[in-house]
């Protein structure tokens, strides 16, 4: 079963200026790739921040076997426009699998701006469910939904009749598209505006290889520099959930390769 | 030496630079050039007329004193004339590759006007690779000034203002948004051209003049150029971010998988590696029949690529082959190497197939028309004229602009917002007080040589302004 770890990591100049809903590009190893990871934790007296990252594909299942004082290669960042964090009113502050992490530091800013914040964390099952006490902590309500029904609400459908008997004057989403795409088709409905997150395949993730494009509102952005965050009523989730297919075999590759040790890059698993 | 004697008649032909067959090139992504040996270069070194009044230097961005090297390296001083070289480029053996020499120094130089010039760009080549085999020398220190001056982008522009600024006694911190030094000479263009070893003895020899180069820094983000400056303590700031902002051609269908823009493509490969894949992390999906559309040296890096990662290539030009606007060398290059083009075409749209990847293109037939005022071809397509094109890879090279996240994030910087370049004079001086810009984001996408000519220009400025500061 894949994991989930929480980093959290010094890095001085980056931590006084990060701000949430921002992300950083991590790069380990001299034939290693960038990714890019969202920022779920921001302390500037400490000059920390924290990042939560699934063990999927070669290099986060690499990461995860870091321990405490090792140091990572190149963190780049803050990159990305901050969220917007105003006084909203009722804000429905929705995340699911590890984005849940980067999630609640925003749900935390909505807070602390004066919002009555209501969290949903959403998983596959209960097993991929994390950070519910923070969550609680942060919240005027806390929901939990799994696909399976493992945990909490099955699925998303209580969105819909939360929505009924409940007045939002915003939803922010960041979670897997699928999910940001069916939360942002039923908020739509009921018109509240709705802010998602997109993670796109980026590389430099400062605007230079456009791979992270998307359509919004039918015009071209970029990922890294227009966004990440969108209005989710107006993204084309069908292309993104496409686009982000494209590297599928490759990203399979190196992570089998590395799973059975055969990888000949000559870094050892350990 | 030669007293009373007839003058020696000059040979017509230059000495050729060896390079690897066509064949052998084509499946490897070494360098395509191999450079003069010490006999070829003392005979091409030979035929320099030593001109009283040199038209070489003036055809030069950065005036390298050009008869002067060619003399140490006749009489066999290399040390001597690598020293001379360096005097006004900080990094000869990047232009002694990729700089278009032939419209350039080579096209002033007397010689031409009887048969081949002086190859001054191989002669260059020569001596800087004979440094980096014999050992850099460091010019000895200049008493600091005191003074604090920031470099954004540590590519050509950036590199040339910085080993000028730090030679004057400045202290110089160069921020770099890669995780490597060399901006374009490392993304852009490739490994075959110009090897990533070069480049980063060039940017290594620029940290041992003194300059402060850090990494993973995106201006405009962890710090913006007002805060540099007011927060930082840095009294100048020389913007050389150049031009990465890809450019699309927006047609239907270009968000289609396998559909790459130029800057990915050589990203990919160049910076990430990707031919090396998976022995190196970052994987580039490459079909069998690949499309390049554009014609400039970016589409030619971009063809010559693709077929040493073994594909068909096929280069889509809208103009013919003569407004090609990649440089000569190359084209032959890449014609050696079997590229195949398809001139005056220009692609409608793209479709897919189910899984949402590349499968065909749609083009139009175009037609060229009178020139404009600069001597180019007007273009224009030819009705009823459409066909379409098999593919399963795209490359767009069609152009790149300037990075908007420093133009977005800088108050009173003013810029064009046609092509979102920053506004600067002849000097390189911005519309802000101590700030300073040059390369592709003041001019949009040009040449190497012509971005380190503008970070020349911009230094001299830049201490001069910081000199006559109280």
């Amino acid at each position: 079963m894949p994991k989930i770890k929480l980093f959290e990591v010094e890095a001085p100049e980056i931590a006084a200026k990060a701000k949430p809903g921002q992300f950083i590009i991590v790069i380990h190893g001299f034939k290693g790739e960038r990714i890019p990871l969202t920022i779920s934790g921001i302390d500037p007296q400490k000059g920390t921040i924290s990042f939560a990252f699934h063990e999927v594909g070669k290099t986060t299942k690499e990461l995860g076997l870091m321990c405490e004082g090792q140091s990572i290669d190149n963190i780049t960042g803050p990159l990305g426009n901050p969220s917007e964090i105003s006084k909203f009113g009722n804000v429905l502050c929705i995340g699911g699998s590890v984005m849940i992490a980067p999630l609640l530091l925003q749900s935390k800013a909505m807070r602390d701006a004066g919002n009555s914040v209501t969290t949903v964390l959403g998983a596959r099952s209960k097993e991929f469910l994390m950070m519910e006490d923070e969550g609680m902590k942060l919240s005027h309500a806390l929901y939990v939904s799994t696909d399976d029904g493992s945990k909490g609400n099955k699925g998303l459908d209580f969105l819909s009749e939360l929505l009924k008997k409940e007045k939002f004057d915003r939803c922010v989403v960041m979670g897997p598209v699928v999910m940001m795409k069916t939360v942002s088709d039923i908020t739509k409905s009921f018109g509240i505006p709705t802010v998602v997150t997109l993670t796109p395949i980026m590389i430099d993730g400062m605007g230079m290889c456009g791979v992270c494009r998307v359509t919004v509102g039918g015009k071209m952005q970029f990922g890294c520099v227009d966004g990440p965050e969108f209005d989710g009523h107006k993204v084309d989730f069908e292309e993104l959930i496409k686009r982000q297919r494209t590297m599928l075999p490759e990203e399979r590759l190196t992570s089998e390769l590395w799973e059975i040790g055969e990888c000949k890059c000559g870094r050892s698993k350990a | 030496m030669a007293e009373a004697k007839p003058k020696p008649k000059i040979k017509k032909e230059a000495v050729e630079m060896p390079k690897q067959e066509p064949y052998v090139r084509v499946k490897n992504f070494n360098e395509v050039a191999l450079g003069y040996d010490e006999a070829m270069a003392l005979e091409e070194a030979s035929r320099c007329l030593s001109c009283v009044k040199p038209q070489c230097v003036t055809g030069c961005p950065v005036e390298v004193p050009i008869p002067e090297f060619i003399k140490c390296i006749r009489e066999q001083k290399y040390a001597e004339g690598i020293a001379k070289l360096k005097t006004k480029n900080a990094l000869p053996a990047v232009c002694g590759r990729v700089c278009p020499q032939e419209e350039q120094c080579q096209a002033k130089c007397v010689v031409g006007k009887i048969g081949h010039p002086v190859s001054i760009g191989r002669l260059e080549r020569f001596l800087a690779d004979w440094e980096r085999d014999h050992g850099f020398q460091i010019p000895p220190k200049t008493p600091p000034t005191g003074k604090k001056v920031a470099i954004v982008g540590a590519g050509p522009a950036g590199l040339t203002a910085a080993a000028d600024l730090v030679n004057l006694g400045h202290e110089v911190v160069m921020f770099e948004a890669l995780h490597v030094g060399g901006g374009v000479l490392v993304y852009g263009i490739p490994e075959f051209r110009l090897p990533k070893a070069i480049v980063q003895n060039e940017v290594t020899y620029i940290q041992k003049l003194g300059v402060d180069l850090r990494l993973g820094n995106l201006i405009g983000r962890i710090h913006t150029i007002p805060e540099l400056m007011k927060e930082g303590g840095f009294e100048a700031v020389f913007i050389g971010s150049g031009a990465g902002l890809p450019q699309f051609m927006g047609v239907p269908g270009e968000n289609l998988g396998g559909v790459y823009s130029a800057n990915e493509f050589l990203i990919r490969v160049n910076l990430m590696k990707a031919y090396k894949f998976p022995d190196f992390d970052t994987p580039l999906r490459l079909g069998r029949k690949v499309i390049v559309v554009g014609g400039g040296n970016v589409a030619m890096d971009c063809a010559r690529s693709s077929m040493r990662l073994g594909a068909d290539v096929c280069l889509l030009y809208r103009r013919s082959r003569d407004e090609l606007p990649a440089r000569k060398e190359e084209i032959e290059n890449a014609e050696e190497e079997g590229l195949v083009c398809k001139f005056l075409g220009a692609p409608l749209a793209l479709h897919g197939d189910e899984k949402g990847w590349v499968k065909s293109m749609d083009c139009i037939a175009m037609e060229l028309g009178a020139p404009d005022d600069k001597g180019r071809r007007s273009v224009k397509p030819i009705p009823r004229s459409e066909f379409t094109m098999e593919t399963d890879t795209v490359i767009v090279a069609i152009g790149q602009t300037p990075n908007p996240i420093i133009q977005r994030t800088t108050e009173g910087l003013q810029t064009n917002p046609r092509h979102g370049t920053i506004n600067v004079d002849a000097v390189g001086k911005t519309s802000l007080e101590g700030v300073y810009a040059g390369g592709d984001v003041a001019t949009g996408a040009a040449t190497v040589i012509s971005a380190m000519g503008a970070g020349k220009r911009a230094a001299k400025a830049m201490h001069e302004y910081l000199m006559s500061k109280r």
